[in-house]
């Protein structure tokens, strides 16, 4: 209680009070720099996501507003089964991520420490590959698995490999967080199978960590082009980019565009949703 | 082990073909002197623009995605402002692509935009850089922010209390404590920006600039250079790549030494 009137009172009373003094300067200064930085980057950020949403909206003439780019996703051939696509490349590239990643995550950790590093390194191997270049390696990969699976969903095989640093980070920070020797140890002496063990004890304790990975994963499978474009696969923004080339500026681009971006957006505030009310369930 | 048989499969195996296949010549014999493909005037200027426009837009993304970080690090750690910019870089960083170009077609494209028309969208690597930093800032803010993080109170204080000013504390504690996170961080937006593609090919200028946008006309066209010039720009795209990363992950482990 002294201290806070010595802070706020001797501040006002005595500018060259020293260290208290240039606190509350500092404060004052560091909160002007905090509020104009967040509105510039604000404006930078959301001026681009604002022009969009307004040409999704225009009318027949300039500066008039029509949901007409709306009704149309629906009746633009391709548009719609090119979503549909996404959407379950987006669903079946999470659930690979999660049977491949988190058991052998768990298990490393758990039983075999000393390959942690080399599995780490495989892991954010991909960074290193830039997908226009694995592209060009997987050419003739997919032509040999494109006898036994006939549509775009086979993306997925190396959508995996794109999400894996990404979903690894995530992954290891959950697990890094919670003390699995001692849960596991707990689990097997009471009589847990591993089976038991990683997915009763182990994944509901890393929750947040594994929500994150899907998200990121989703995002990445939503915004995918490069990969999908070279193996001619249509996915939703192989579609939006062949739409664009041939009519520029149609509107239908622009409300899908959007939609993509607000399904993202939705995404997100969903599973943060989900994250919070199990962290507070446990507290 | 089946992660390693699928890692093996769809990272390493076609990896291995991408060199493989650069490494010989159209007879089929294994044959090092196509690289020097490498160094064709032509192949060489893609490289620039790559470098251009990833030195470009790593380096000012960097510098406002660090000052964007350290506006959100002063704030409350588990605050609404935090929560909000942490998620919308989360989405932002992958936004890159196809619909990012189409934004900003929408707001400043040469005859449709909306703030106003800029006659400079088109314009290599100043239009396109721009882009770019969009995408790179939310990633330095995610990359940069736990470096920030690690900077403790107690330091401010201890230069406060040996009488240094603020200039003082940056000059001489918290820029040489952050600058190999800052480096490090300015490595992997530059690999970043080196290894986008999406976001190029749909911002819809009629000329190649990058690597690539070469390797996917090299890839889609029986014309070329040589018939495997696809893989061999690959190569040197993934050296370079390489590089910058092994001195990112080195950047890192220093980095890593005061975030304890």
């Amino acid at each position: 209680m002294v201290a806070v009137n010595v802070l706020g009172e001797g501040a006002l009373a005595d500018p060259s009070a020293s260290p208290p003094g240039m606190q509350v300067g500092r404060r004052k200064r560091l909160n002007l720099f905090r509020w104009v930085t967040f509105t510039i980057f604000g404006l930078f950020f959301f001026l681009p996501l604002l022009a969009m949403i307004r040409f999704s909206l225009e009318g027949k003439k300039a500066g008039t507003f029509s949901a007409t780019a709306w009704r149309q996703i629906p009746s633009t051939p391709g548009l719609l089964s090119a979503i549909e696509i996404t959407l379950e490349l987006a669903v079946i590239t999470c659930a690979v991520i999660l049977v491949l990643l988190v058991p052998t995550m768990i298990w490393i950790r758990l039983r075999v420490q000393w390959i942690s590093r080399i599995f780490e390194f495989l892991c954010l191997l991909p960074l290193t590959i830039p997908a226009i270049v694995l592209v060009v390696g997987l050419q003739p990969i997919y032509n040999k698995i494109e006898h036994y699976s006939v549509s775009a969903l086979q993306l997925f095989w190396v959508y995996v490999i794109l999400a894996l640093p990404y979903a690894y980070r995530s992954l290891s920070a959950g697990l890094t967080a919670i003390d699995a020797t001692t849960l596991s140890e707990a689990a097997r002496s009471l009589g847990a199978s591993w089976f038991t063990v990683i997915l009763r004890v182990i994944v509901p304790n890393m929750w947040q960590a594994i929500i994150n990975a899907l998200l990121l994963t989703s995002a990445l499978v939503l915004g995918e082009f490069t990969i999908a474009e070279i193996l001619n696969d249509i996915t939703l923004q192989v579609a939006l980019f062949n739409i664009s080339r041939a009519t520029a500026n149609a509107g239908v681009l622009f409300s899908t565009s959007t939609a993509a971006l607000l399904f993202a957006f939705a995404l997100l505030l969903i599973l943060s949703y989900v994250g919070r009310r199990r962290r507070r369930g446990r507290a | 082990m089946p992660f390693l048989g699928y890692v093996g499969v769809f990272l390493l195996l076609p990896t291995g073909i991408v060199i493989w296949d650069a490494v010989r010549n159209p007879a089929g014999q294994f044959d090092l002197s196509s690289l020097k493909l490498l160094f064709n005037p032509e192949v060489r200027s893609f490289f620039t623009g790559s470098l251009e426009l990833s030195a470009l837009s790593s380096v000012i993304g960097a510098v406002l995605g660090a000052i964007l970080a350290y506006a959100v690090a002063s704030g409350n750690p588990d605050g609404a402002v935090r929560r909000f910019y942490l998620a919308g870089s989360g989405v932002l960083a992958q936004f890159g692509g196809v619909t990012l170009a189409f934004a900003f077609n929408a707001a400043i494209g040469p005859s449709t935009g909306f703030l106003f028309h800029a006659g400079w969208y088109y314009a290599f690597p100043g239009g396109i850089g721009l882009i770019y930093i969009y995408f790179q800032i939310p990633l330095m803010v995610l990359v940069f922010l736990p470096a920030i993080d690690g900077l403790k109170v107690q330091w401010r204080e201890a230069t406060e209390n040996l009488g240094g000013s603020t200039w003082q504390y940056w000059r001489h504690v918290g820029f040489p404590l952050l600058a190999p996170a800052f480096i490090g961080a300015t490595l992997l937006l530059f690999a970043n920006a080196l290894s986008a593609y999406a976001t190029i090919q749909a911002w819809e200028n009629q000329i190649a600039y990058t690597a690539p946008q070469q390797i996917y006309i090299a890839i889609n066209s029986e014309v070329g250079l040589a018939s495997n010039e696809g893989d061999i720009i690959a190569v040197g795209m993934v050296v370079l790549v390489a590089i910058i990363m092994v001195g990112y992950f080195g950047l890192q482990r220093r980095a890593a030494r005061w975030l304890r």
